[in-house]
Protein backbone atom coordinates (compact mmCIF):
# COMPACT_ATOMS: atom_id res chain seq x y z
CA UNK A 1 0.00 0.00 0.00
CA UNK A 2 3.16 2.42 -0.54
CA UNK A 3 3.65 3.20 2.67
CA UNK A 4 6.89 2.28 4.71
CA UNK A 5 7.92 0.85 7.83
CA UNK A 6 11.13 -0.20 9.35
CA UNK A 7 12.03 -3.31 9.15
CA UNK A 8 14.87 -6.20 9.40
CA UNK A 9 17.66 -5.06 6.86
CA UNK A 10 20.11 -7.78 5.99
CA UNK A 11 23.56 -6.81 5.66
CA UNK A 12 27.16 -7.87 6.51
CA UNK A 13 28.24 -5.55 9.24
CA UNK A 14 29.36 -5.73 12.82
CA UNK A 15 26.38 -4.31 14.11
CA UNK A 16 24.52 -6.93 12.66
CA UNK A 17 26.99 -9.80 13.73
CA UNK A 18 25.85 -8.72 17.28
CA UNK A 19 23.50 -10.89 19.34
CA UNK A 20 19.98 -9.57 19.21
CA UNK A 21 20.84 -9.21 23.14
CA UNK A 22 22.92 -6.72 23.24
CA UNK A 23 21.96 -4.48 21.19
CA UNK A 24 18.80 -4.65 23.58
CA UNK A 25 21.12 -3.84 26.48
CA UNK A 26 22.35 -0.87 24.13
CA UNK A 27 18.96 0.15 22.80
CA UNK A 28 17.85 -0.10 26.49
CA UNK A 29 20.43 1.99 28.59
CA UNK A 30 21.07 4.67 25.70
CA UNK A 31 17.30 5.63 26.01
CA UNK A 32 17.90 6.02 29.76
CA UNK A 33 20.87 7.82 29.48
CA UNK A 34 19.16 10.00 27.18
CA UNK A 35 15.77 9.91 29.27
CA UNK A 36 17.32 11.49 32.03
CA UNK A 37 20.18 13.70 30.79
CA UNK A 38 19.33 17.49 29.39
CA UNK A 39 23.20 18.27 29.18
CA UNK A 40 23.81 20.02 25.92
CA UNK A 41 27.68 18.14 25.69
CA UNK A 42 26.13 14.81 26.72
CA UNK A 43 23.57 15.06 24.24
CA UNK A 44 26.00 16.25 21.51
CA UNK A 45 28.42 13.01 22.21
CA UNK A 46 25.91 10.39 21.98
CA UNK A 47 24.53 12.10 19.20
CA UNK A 48 27.84 11.52 17.40
CA UNK A 49 28.57 7.98 18.50
CA UNK A 50 24.73 7.42 17.27
CA UNK A 51 25.86 8.60 14.04
CA UNK A 52 29.01 6.91 14.19
CA UNK A 53 27.59 3.36 14.90
CA UNK A 54 25.20 4.42 11.77
CA UNK A 55 27.94 4.77 9.87
CA UNK A 56 29.51 0.80 11.21
CA UNK A 57 26.53 -0.74 10.11
CA UNK A 58 26.41 0.34 6.68
CA UNK A 59 22.97 0.80 6.21
CA UNK A 60 22.23 3.67 4.17
CA UNK A 61 20.64 6.90 5.00
CA UNK A 62 17.73 6.61 2.05
CA UNK A 63 16.76 3.33 3.79
CA UNK A 64 15.42 4.89 6.18
CA UNK A 65 15.46 8.56 5.44
CA UNK A 66 11.27 8.50 5.57
CA UNK A 67 11.44 7.74 9.31
CA UNK A 68 13.95 10.46 10.15
CA UNK A 69 12.03 13.14 7.42
CA UNK A 70 9.07 11.85 9.82
CA UNK A 71 10.74 12.35 13.27
CA UNK A 72 11.94 15.27 12.09
CA UNK A 73 9.20 17.23 11.43
CA UNK A 74 7.57 15.89 14.40
CA UNK A 75 9.85 17.02 16.66
CA UNK A 76 10.10 20.64 14.61
CA UNK A 77 6.17 21.02 15.60
CA UNK A 78 6.34 20.12 18.88
CA UNK A 79 9.72 23.14 19.59
CA UNK A 80 7.53 25.01 18.10
CA UNK A 81 4.43 24.10 19.90
CA UNK A 82 6.51 24.81 23.32
CA UNK A 83 7.44 28.22 22.30
CA UNK A 84 3.75 28.96 21.55
CA UNK A 85 3.03 28.17 25.14
CA UNK A 86 5.42 28.64 26.87
CA UNK A 87 8.41 31.73 25.41
CA UNK A 88 9.98 31.96 28.53
CA UNK A 89 10.49 28.29 29.45
CA UNK A 90 14.27 28.52 28.99
CA UNK A 91 14.45 31.88 31.47
CA UNK A 92 12.77 29.78 33.87
CA UNK A 93 15.17 26.61 33.43
CA UNK A 94 18.20 28.54 33.20
CA UNK A 95 17.58 31.57 35.47
CA UNK A 96 18.55 34.60 33.66
CA UNK A 97 17.52 36.56 30.59
CA UNK A 98 19.29 37.54 27.81
CA UNK A 99 17.01 39.41 25.19
CA UNK A 100 17.93 38.91 21.59
CA UNK A 101 14.39 40.49 20.66
CA UNK A 102 11.58 41.76 22.06
CA UNK A 103 8.83 40.59 19.90
CA UNK A 104 5.46 41.07 19.92
CA UNK A 105 3.64 41.09 22.94
CA UNK A 106 4.70 37.63 25.19
CA UNK A 107 6.79 36.88 22.37
CA UNK A 108 9.99 37.39 23.20
CA UNK A 109 13.31 35.64 21.85
CA UNK A 110 15.64 35.10 24.46
CA UNK A 111 19.18 33.74 24.37
CA UNK A 112 17.63 31.13 27.09
CA UNK A 113 14.49 30.12 25.20
CA UNK A 114 16.84 29.55 22.30
CA UNK A 115 19.11 27.15 23.89
CA UNK A 116 16.62 24.86 25.82
CA UNK A 117 14.71 24.89 22.28
CA UNK A 118 18.06 23.26 20.85
CA UNK A 119 18.04 21.17 23.52
CA UNK A 120 14.94 20.03 23.34
CA UNK A 121 15.41 18.98 19.98
CA UNK A 122 18.78 17.59 20.62
CA UNK A 123 17.15 15.32 23.70
CA UNK A 124 14.34 13.81 20.98
CA UNK A 125 16.41 13.72 18.07
CA UNK A 126 19.31 11.44 19.70
CA UNK A 127 18.10 8.45 20.55
CA UNK A 128 17.03 7.91 16.94
CA UNK A 129 19.30 6.57 15.06
CA UNK A 130 19.94 4.01 17.50
CA UNK A 131 16.35 3.45 17.56
CA UNK A 132 16.34 2.63 14.39
CA UNK A 133 19.31 0.99 14.00
CA UNK A 134 18.46 -1.48 16.63
CA UNK A 135 15.08 -2.22 14.48
CA UNK A 136 16.94 -2.67 11.13
CA UNK A 137 19.99 -4.62 12.36
CA UNK A 138 17.88 -7.28 14.60
CA UNK A 139 16.03 -9.69 13.21
CA UNK A 140 12.41 -10.08 14.55
CA UNK A 141 12.75 -14.13 15.68
CA UNK A 142 15.45 -12.77 17.97
CA UNK A 143 14.12 -10.00 18.86
CA UNK A 144 11.90 -12.58 21.13
CA UNK A 145 14.73 -14.50 22.68
CA UNK A 146 16.61 -11.63 23.66
CA UNK A 147 13.51 -9.90 25.25
CA UNK A 148 13.71 -13.24 26.90
CA UNK A 149 17.27 -13.19 27.71
CA UNK A 150 16.94 -10.04 29.88
CA UNK A 151 14.24 -11.25 32.04
CA UNK A 152 10.94 -10.94 30.26
CA UNK A 153 9.02 -13.50 31.19
CA UNK A 154 9.26 -15.79 27.72
CA UNK A 155 4.98 -15.26 27.08
CA UNK A 156 5.28 -11.77 26.92
CA UNK A 157 8.17 -12.03 24.65
CA UNK A 158 6.54 -14.56 22.18
CA UNK A 159 3.93 -12.51 22.14
CA UNK A 160 6.01 -9.50 20.88
CA UNK A 161 7.65 -11.74 18.40
CA UNK A 162 4.12 -12.47 17.67
CA UNK A 163 2.80 -9.18 16.68
CA UNK A 164 5.61 -8.39 14.80
CA UNK A 165 4.86 -11.68 12.34
CA UNK A 166 1.58 -10.62 12.11
CA UNK A 167 1.28 -6.97 11.26
CA UNK A 168 2.22 -7.55 7.45
CA UNK A 169 -0.74 -10.00 7.62
CA UNK A 170 -3.46 -7.50 9.43
CA UNK A 171 -2.15 -5.14 7.53
CA UNK A 172 -3.28 -7.15 4.00
CA UNK A 173 -6.76 -7.78 5.82
CA UNK A 174 -7.23 -3.83 6.86
CA UNK A 175 -6.57 -3.34 3.45
CA UNK A 176 -8.76 -6.21 1.44
CA UNK A 177 -11.35 -4.73 3.60
CA UNK A 178 -11.12 -1.14 2.79
CA UNK A 179 -10.51 -1.62 -0.76
CA UNK A 180 -14.22 -3.60 -0.47
CA UNK A 181 -15.93 -1.24 1.11
CA UNK A 182 -14.86 1.50 -0.95
CA UNK A 183 -16.21 -0.25 -3.71
CA UNK A 184 -19.02 -0.06 -2.11
CA UNK A 185 -18.95 3.82 -1.79
CA UNK A 186 -17.98 4.00 2.03
CA UNK A 187 -14.92 5.02 2.16
CA UNK A 188 -12.70 6.85 5.52
CA UNK A 189 -11.06 9.25 3.83
CA UNK A 190 -13.08 11.72 1.91
CA UNK A 191 -16.44 13.33 3.77
CA UNK A 192 -17.78 15.12 6.71
CA UNK A 193 -15.79 13.99 9.97
CA UNK A 194 -18.93 12.35 11.39
CA UNK A 195 -19.64 10.32 8.40
CA UNK A 196 -15.69 9.26 8.21
CA UNK A 197 -16.50 8.00 11.89
CA UNK A 198 -19.60 5.77 11.43
CA UNK A 199 -17.60 4.79 8.23
CA UNK A 200 -15.03 3.33 10.50
CA UNK A 201 -16.53 1.14 11.85
CA UNK A 202 -17.56 -0.80 8.52
CA UNK A 203 -13.86 -1.65 8.78
CA UNK A 204 -13.29 -2.08 12.07
CA UNK A 205 -16.09 -4.98 12.80
CA UNK A 206 -14.75 -7.45 9.73
CA UNK A 207 -11.52 -6.45 10.82
CA UNK A 208 -12.34 -7.40 14.85
CA UNK A 209 -14.15 -10.48 13.65
CA UNK A 210 -10.77 -11.54 11.29
CA UNK A 211 -8.89 -11.21 14.13
CA UNK A 212 -10.33 -12.93 16.39
CA UNK A 213 -10.55 -16.00 14.13
CA UNK A 214 -7.30 -15.95 13.61
CA UNK A 215 -6.38 -16.06 17.54
CA UNK A 216 -8.48 -18.40 17.96
CA UNK A 217 -6.67 -21.03 15.43
CA UNK A 218 -3.29 -19.51 16.36
CA UNK A 219 -3.53 -20.21 20.09
CA UNK A 220 -5.58 -23.52 18.73
CA UNK A 221 -2.02 -24.45 16.94
CA UNK A 222 -0.36 -23.43 19.56
CA UNK A 223 -1.98 -25.38 22.55
CA UNK A 224 -1.29 -28.57 19.96
CA UNK A 225 1.99 -28.17 20.07
CA UNK A 226 2.13 -27.83 23.58
CA UNK A 227 2.96 -24.35 24.09
CA UNK A 228 3.69 -23.37 27.32
CA UNK A 229 3.39 -26.58 28.73
CA UNK A 230 7.12 -25.92 30.48
CA UNK A 231 8.44 -22.80 32.52
CA UNK A 232 11.24 -22.63 30.63
CA UNK A 233 11.80 -23.11 26.94
CA UNK A 234 14.66 -22.09 24.24
CA UNK A 235 15.11 -20.27 21.19
CA UNK A 236 16.14 -21.41 18.16
CA UNK A 237 17.99 -18.23 17.15
CA UNK A 238 18.98 -17.27 20.42
CA UNK A 239 23.26 -16.86 20.01
CA UNK A 240 25.94 -17.54 22.45
CA UNK A 241 27.34 -14.21 23.56
CA UNK A 242 31.05 -13.58 21.90
CA UNK A 243 33.41 -10.98 22.51
CA UNK A 244 32.76 -8.71 20.78
CA UNK A 245 29.29 -8.67 22.77
CA UNK A 246 30.64 -8.17 25.66
CA UNK A 247 32.88 -5.24 24.26
CA UNK A 248 30.21 -3.75 22.92
CA UNK A 249 28.33 -3.56 26.24
CA UNK A 250 30.53 -2.79 28.12
CA UNK A 251 31.31 0.76 25.99
CA UNK A 252 28.17 1.06 26.10
CA UNK A 253 27.88 0.76 30.06
CA UNK A 254 30.48 3.38 29.81
CA UNK A 255 29.26 5.58 27.95
CA UNK A 256 26.07 5.90 30.18
CA UNK A 257 28.24 5.90 33.53
CA UNK A 258 29.82 8.59 31.91
CA UNK A 259 26.39 10.40 30.95
CA UNK A 260 25.32 10.12 33.95
CA UNK A 261 28.53 11.43 35.90
CA UNK A 262 28.72 14.17 33.52
CA UNK A 263 24.97 14.93 33.99
CA UNK A 264 24.79 15.14 37.93
CA UNK A 265 28.10 15.85 39.33
CA UNK A 266 26.64 19.88 39.52
CA UNK A 267 23.15 18.89 40.75
CA UNK A 268 21.40 19.91 37.55
CA UNK A 269 20.62 17.82 34.94
CA UNK A 270 21.00 21.25 32.52
CA UNK A 271 23.82 22.59 30.93
CA UNK A 272 23.86 26.47 31.77
CA UNK A 273 26.40 27.97 29.92
CA UNK A 274 24.06 31.55 30.99
CA UNK B 1 3.02 -16.17 34.85
CA UNK B 2 0.91 -19.17 34.63
CA UNK B 3 -2.57 -18.09 34.38
CA UNK B 4 -1.61 -16.45 31.33
CA UNK B 5 -3.26 -18.54 28.89
CA UNK B 6 -2.03 -19.16 25.33
CA UNK B 7 -5.23 -17.60 24.05
CA UNK B 8 -4.13 -14.61 25.84
CA UNK B 9 -0.98 -14.55 24.53
CA UNK B 10 -1.77 -14.94 21.29
CA UNK B 11 -4.31 -12.35 21.56
CA UNK B 12 -1.88 -10.09 22.66
CA UNK B 13 0.45 -10.48 19.71
CA UNK B 14 -2.19 -10.25 17.31
CA UNK B 15 -4.21 -7.47 19.16
CA UNK B 16 -0.95 -5.05 19.64
CA UNK B 17 -0.72 -5.67 15.70
CA UNK B 18 -4.27 -4.84 14.70
CA UNK B 19 -3.82 -2.14 17.46
CA UNK B 20 -0.49 -0.84 15.47
CA UNK B 21 -2.24 -1.22 11.77
CA UNK B 22 -5.36 0.96 12.98
CA UNK B 23 -3.20 3.86 14.48
CA UNK B 24 -1.44 4.17 11.17
CA UNK B 25 -4.18 4.00 8.76
CA UNK B 26 -7.67 4.27 10.50
CA UNK B 27 -6.84 7.62 12.46
CA UNK B 28 -9.03 10.06 11.44
CA UNK B 29 -7.92 13.59 11.57
CA UNK B 30 -9.90 16.60 13.07
CA UNK B 31 -8.90 19.16 12.04
CA UNK B 32 -6.82 20.24 15.52
CA UNK B 33 -3.53 19.74 14.69
CA UNK B 34 -2.12 16.57 15.87
CA UNK B 35 -5.32 15.34 16.94
CA UNK B 36 -7.34 12.57 15.57
CA UNK B 37 -10.22 9.90 16.08
CA UNK B 38 -7.98 7.28 17.28
CA UNK B 39 -10.04 4.00 16.25
CA UNK B 40 -7.19 2.25 17.91
CA UNK B 41 -8.54 3.01 21.18
CA UNK B 42 -11.60 2.09 20.63
CA UNK B 43 -10.45 -1.37 19.65
CA UNK B 44 -8.30 -1.63 22.67
CA UNK B 45 -11.23 -0.86 24.95
CA UNK B 46 -12.95 -3.83 23.56
CA UNK B 47 -9.97 -6.34 23.70
CA UNK B 48 -9.87 -5.07 27.66
CA UNK B 49 -13.73 -6.22 28.12
CA UNK B 50 -13.07 -9.39 26.51
CA UNK B 51 -9.57 -10.62 27.44
CA UNK B 52 -8.79 -8.32 30.84
CA UNK B 53 -6.57 -6.40 32.38
CA UNK B 54 -3.02 -8.32 31.23
CA UNK B 55 -4.01 -8.91 27.48
CA UNK B 56 -4.79 -5.18 27.18
CA UNK B 57 -1.97 -3.34 29.05
CA UNK B 58 0.33 -5.21 27.18
CA UNK B 59 -1.66 -5.10 24.30
CA UNK B 60 -1.05 -1.12 24.81
CA UNK B 61 2.50 -1.39 26.04
CA UNK B 62 3.37 -3.35 22.97
CA UNK B 63 1.17 -2.10 20.36
CA UNK B 64 2.33 1.45 20.96
CA UNK B 65 5.93 0.94 21.58
CA UNK B 66 6.19 -0.91 18.34
CA UNK B 67 3.91 1.94 16.35
CA UNK B 68 6.52 4.79 17.47
CA UNK B 69 9.28 2.53 16.90
CA UNK B 70 8.68 1.32 13.36
CA UNK B 71 7.14 4.52 12.14
CA UNK B 72 8.98 7.25 14.03
CA UNK B 73 11.94 5.77 14.94
CA UNK B 74 11.83 5.99 18.99
CA UNK B 75 9.26 5.03 21.14
CA UNK B 76 8.11 7.85 23.13
CA UNK B 77 7.68 6.57 26.39
CA UNK B 78 5.71 8.86 28.63
CA UNK B 79 2.74 8.04 26.23
CA UNK B 80 3.63 4.24 25.60
CA UNK B 81 2.97 3.69 29.41
CA UNK B 82 -0.21 5.38 29.19
CA UNK B 83 -1.44 3.22 26.33
CA UNK B 84 -0.63 0.41 28.57
CA UNK B 85 -2.42 1.86 31.72
CA UNK B 86 -5.55 2.73 29.83
CA UNK B 87 -5.86 -1.16 28.35
CA UNK B 88 -5.40 -2.22 32.03
CA UNK B 89 -7.42 0.28 33.58
CA UNK B 90 -10.37 -0.76 31.26
CA UNK B 91 -10.05 -4.40 31.69
CA UNK B 92 -10.28 -4.69 35.68
CA UNK B 93 -13.97 -4.52 35.08
CA UNK B 94 -13.86 -7.22 32.12
CA UNK B 95 -15.09 -9.49 34.55
CA UNK B 96 -18.41 -7.55 36.12
CA UNK B 97 -19.03 -7.17 32.76
CA UNK B 98 -18.97 -10.55 31.29
CA UNK B 99 -19.49 -10.70 27.54
CA UNK B 100 -19.16 -13.36 26.83
CA UNK B 101 -21.89 -15.54 28.89
CA UNK B 102 -24.13 -12.35 29.89
CA UNK B 103 -24.41 -10.38 26.72
CA UNK B 104 -24.34 -6.76 27.17
CA UNK B 105 -26.58 -4.73 29.34
CA UNK B 106 -27.55 -1.42 29.86
CA UNK B 107 -26.14 -1.49 33.38
CA UNK B 108 -22.27 -2.94 31.56
CA UNK B 109 -22.49 0.01 28.53
CA UNK B 110 -22.50 2.26 31.26
CA UNK B 111 -20.13 0.67 33.64
CA UNK B 112 -17.96 0.38 30.90
CA UNK B 113 -18.25 3.82 29.92
CA UNK B 114 -17.67 5.19 33.00
CA UNK B 115 -14.36 3.18 33.51
CA UNK B 116 -12.78 4.05 30.19
CA UNK B 117 -13.57 7.78 31.03
CA UNK B 118 -12.63 7.92 34.64
CA UNK B 119 -9.18 5.93 33.40
CA UNK B 120 -8.47 7.42 30.39
CA UNK B 121 -8.47 11.04 32.14
CA UNK B 122 -6.27 10.24 34.52
CA UNK B 123 -3.71 8.39 31.63
CA UNK B 124 -4.17 11.45 29.06
CA UNK B 125 -4.39 14.51 31.65
CA UNK B 126 -2.64 13.93 34.43
CA UNK B 127 0.06 10.69 34.06
CA UNK B 128 1.24 11.87 30.38
CA UNK B 129 2.04 15.58 31.07
CA UNK B 130 3.54 14.60 34.31
CA UNK B 131 6.30 12.22 32.44
CA UNK B 132 6.53 14.77 29.93
CA UNK B 133 7.44 17.45 32.15
CA UNK B 134 9.78 15.27 33.98
CA UNK B 135 11.53 13.50 31.20
CA UNK B 136 11.57 16.37 28.73
CA UNK B 137 11.67 19.49 31.03
CA UNK B 138 7.97 20.38 28.46
CA UNK B 139 6.29 23.54 30.07
CA UNK B 140 3.55 22.29 31.94
CA UNK B 141 0.72 24.48 30.08
CA UNK B 142 1.24 23.02 26.87
CA UNK B 143 1.40 19.79 27.88
CA UNK B 144 -1.98 19.70 30.43
CA UNK B 145 -3.44 21.20 27.39
CA UNK B 146 -2.33 18.54 24.47
CA UNK B 147 -3.06 16.21 27.50
CA UNK B 148 -6.69 17.32 27.94
CA UNK B 149 -7.27 17.12 24.09
CA UNK B 150 -6.06 13.91 23.55
CA UNK B 151 -8.25 12.94 26.67
CA UNK B 152 -11.39 14.64 25.16
CA UNK B 153 -11.13 12.86 22.01
CA UNK B 154 -10.43 9.52 22.77
CA UNK B 155 -12.92 9.11 25.34
CA UNK B 156 -15.16 9.96 22.99
CA UNK B 157 -13.94 7.67 20.43
CA UNK B 158 -14.10 5.12 22.52
CA UNK B 159 -17.33 5.84 24.25
CA UNK B 160 -18.59 5.93 20.64
CA UNK B 161 -16.69 3.25 18.49
CA UNK B 162 -15.82 1.09 21.10
CA UNK B 163 -19.54 0.84 22.57
CA UNK B 164 -20.55 -0.15 19.02
CA UNK B 165 -18.16 -2.45 19.03
CA UNK B 166 -18.75 -4.37 21.93
CA UNK B 167 -22.60 -4.03 21.07
CA UNK B 168 -21.93 -6.17 17.74
CA UNK B 169 -19.73 -8.29 19.50
CA UNK B 170 -22.22 -9.45 22.77
CA UNK B 171 -25.10 -9.68 18.93
CA UNK B 172 -23.56 -12.60 17.96
CA UNK B 173 -22.95 -14.46 21.56
CA UNK B 174 -25.66 -16.53 22.54
CA UNK B 175 -27.07 -15.85 25.95
CA UNK B 176 -26.77 -18.09 29.04
CA UNK B 177 -29.74 -19.68 29.53
CA UNK B 178 -31.49 -18.95 25.93
CA UNK B 179 -32.04 -22.29 25.64
CA UNK B 180 -36.03 -23.34 25.60
CA UNK B 181 -36.89 -27.10 25.76
CA UNK B 182 -39.85 -27.45 23.15
CA UNK B 183 -42.95 -28.65 24.23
Amino acid sequence: MGVEMLGYIERPSPVHRLTGTTKLIGFLLWTTATMFTYDTRVLLLLGLASIGLFLVSRIRFREVRFVLVFTALFVLINAFAVYLFEPEQGVVIYGTRHVLWEGIGRFTLTAEQLFYLFNLILKYSVIVPVAVLFLVTTHPTEFASSLNRIGVPYKVAFAVSLALRYIPDVQQDFRTIADAQEARGVTVTHGPLLKRAKHSLNILLPLLFTSLERIETVSNAMDLRGFGAERKRTWYNQRPMTRADYLAIGLVLLLTIFSFSVTFYDGSRFYNPF
Amino acid sequence: MNTFTTKQIVATGVGAAVFIILSRFAAIPTGVPNTSIETSYAFLAFMAILFGPVTAGLIGLIGHALKDAILYGSPWWSWVIVSGFVGFGIGLVARRINIEAGGLTTKGILLFNATQAIVQAIGWILIAPVLDILIYAEPANKVFVQGAVAATSNILTVGVIGTLLLVAYANTRSKAGSLKREA
